[in-house]
């Protein structure tokens, strides 16, 4: 890691508000070259709007997103090109073949030799024996390298992940959680992941954010901030916080329904 | 504009088409089937009218000059109902791609398939009927490209239509050409229709090409005027037309229509 560069990711302010609705609310973070930053929390906590405003698809109400020092809402094209993703929800186009799919993304990203740099994603992926397979008939868990290959095409400076490892099995997970912890690794570009998977989490990520209605709740080191608020693991963890934000939330609103 | 993501939108229907006759049989099936049976209609009116007018030019050409326009507008909103039932629009959106080149990217498209529908159609019409475009002298470039630009038009604005509405909108586009037809006079002039139907016809681009077809097959000039106020019209809603498609986009990033499109609606 290397905390004295510019940030690739600075979000600053971010709400996003569906009529009195507040699905994210005032938060703020930044991802640094060489860091994988985890977003964490329970379902409908924000992790995902987080995630589509800073993908350009969800316009915040307030705040601004600066993406390798490129403001998202002025220079929406540059700042994008600097990014991409994965996630479980945004399969490729199934009636393209993996080699197809990878070209498009390639063109629309301008990845210089594109032809070399599709070879040689389909060789880190283990994907060469489908390269002329249509993406819709493999596993899910060939699926998700697809998509990795893609989100890797041009070398992103930001790269987010939302749960890239739901629903494959843990070897492959082992395995995509190892290629991501790499990529980190150079120094050059950042990670943002969301998980449900506090084991991942930790063994993943350099710093989380706990996200919870909308806001960050808690922020650090997810192999000591366990310890540092009294809780064994950062399962437990989760589940307290969790449970005490909806506790609070419901003495200010009344029970949820 | 950046050439290159404007081909890898006209590259993934060109993937689509290659491997697959089922979506490449209807750039000529159905307007083959339309000249064939036009064709035979021109013939049979031609046998027993014995007023010396020849139907060709005047219905088996309009019948052409139609089938051009359906097919121009089928060409951008197919390629764009591509993205939509394989749910690629947040793949598309999270990218550097824009909205210009994205829908560049369609009439690219839509420019191709509707070429070859059209040079199908000629060699029918010419080789089995007679139909000679020289008929239409110089105007016929101009008659092709009005009716090209509203054929985009009609579907950069249909796009949008189910963008804002959601999927199940498409069924709402396919008609749009059999509505537009009575106005525009395809086989008869403007001048049958009542008052308020000739009002509406004078703002349909494609009314000023077959007013001004029917004027050359009956021996009379080319009516430039006409051709260029077509032409300024069809331009104008093109315009107008993509300003709609880009402020549902826009609706569609402030409200996150576009993360969540296959739910349809974001209320």
């Amino acid at each position: 890691m290397a905390p004295t560069e510019p940030p690739v990711l600075s979000a600053e302010g971010l709400c996003k508000a569906y009529g009195g609705l507040k699905a994210v609310d005032a938060v703020s973070f930044q991802v640094a070259p060489g860091e994988i930053v985890g977003l964490v929390g329970p379902n409908g906590a924000g992790k995902t709007t987080t995630i589509n405003m800073v993908l350009g698809v969800l316009e915040p109400t307030a705040g601004r997103i600066l993406i390798h020092g490129e403001d998202l809402k002025a220079k929406r094209s540059r700042a994008l090109a600097h990014t991409n993703f994965a996630a479980v929800y945004a399969p490729l186009p199934g009636n393209l073949t993996v080699e197809q799919n990878l070209r498009i993304f390639g063109l629309i990203y301008g990845v210089p030799r594109l032809s070399e740099r599709i070879e040689a994603l389909l060789e880190e992926y283990d994907l060469v024996r489908f390269r002329r397979t249509k993406a819709g008939l493999l596993s899910s868990g060939e699926q998700t390298r697809v998509t990795l290959a893609k989100a890797m095409l041009n070398s992103p400076r930001l790269l987010m992940l939302d749960e890239p490892t739901a629903s494959i099995d843990p070897s492959t997970a082992r395995d995509i959680r190892t290629r991501i912890a790499a990529f980190a690794e150079r120094g050059d570009a950042g990670v943002l992941w969301t998980s449900h998977n506090m084991y991942e989490v930790e063994a993943v990520c350099h710093r989380i954010l706990f996200l919870s209605r909308g806001r960050i709740l808690l922020e650090g080191d997810p192999k000591t901030l366990p310890r540092e608020h009294g809780a064994e693991t950062l399962e437990d963890l989760f589940v307290q916080v969790a449970h005490e934000a909806l506790h609070e939330a419901e003495s200010r609103t009344g029970p949820a329904r | 504009m950046n050439p290159s993501r404007v081909a890898a939108v006209a590259l993934r229907q060109v993937y689509l088409l290659r491997g697959s006759p089922q979506r490449v049989l209807p750039m000529f099936a159905w307007v083959a089937i339309d000249i064939v049976l036009w064709g035979f209609i021109t013939r049979y009116l031609n046998s027993v009218s014995g007023a010396g007018f020849d139907f060709v030019p005047a219905l088996l050409g309009a019948v052409l000059l139609w089938d051009f326009l359906t097919r121009v507008m089928q060409g951008v909103t197919m390629a764009f109902f591509e993205d939509v039932w394989s749910r690629n629009f947040l793949n598309f959106f999270a990218t550097p791609l824009t909205t210009g080149e994205y829908l560049c990217g369609l009439v690219a498209t839509a420019a191709t398939t509707s070429l070859l529908g059209l040079i199908a159609m000629l060699v029918l019409a010419t080789g089995v009927f007679g139909l000679s475009f020289a008929a239409y002298g110089a105007a016929l470039l101009p008659f092709l490209l009005v009716l090209f630009v509203s054929g985009i038009a009609l579907g950069v604005f249909a796009a949008g239509v189910v963008l804002r509405l959601g999927p199940a909108s498409e069924w709402l586009i396919w008609p749009i050409p059999t509505l537009v037809s009575p106005f525009v006079g395809v086989f008869y002039p403007l001048s049958v229709l009542p008052g308020w139907m000739q009002a509406i016809a004078h703002l349909l681009p494609p009314a000023y090409v077959f007013e001004g077809m029917r004027a050359i097959v009956a021996g009379g000039p080319a009516p430039w005027g006409q051709l260029a106020a077509g032409g300024a019209l069809s331009i104008l809603y093109l315009g107008l037309a993509c300003l709609y498609f880009a402020g549902v986009y826009r609706f569609a990033i402030r409200t996150g229509l576009i993360a969540r499109y296959s739910a349809e609606t974001v209320s």
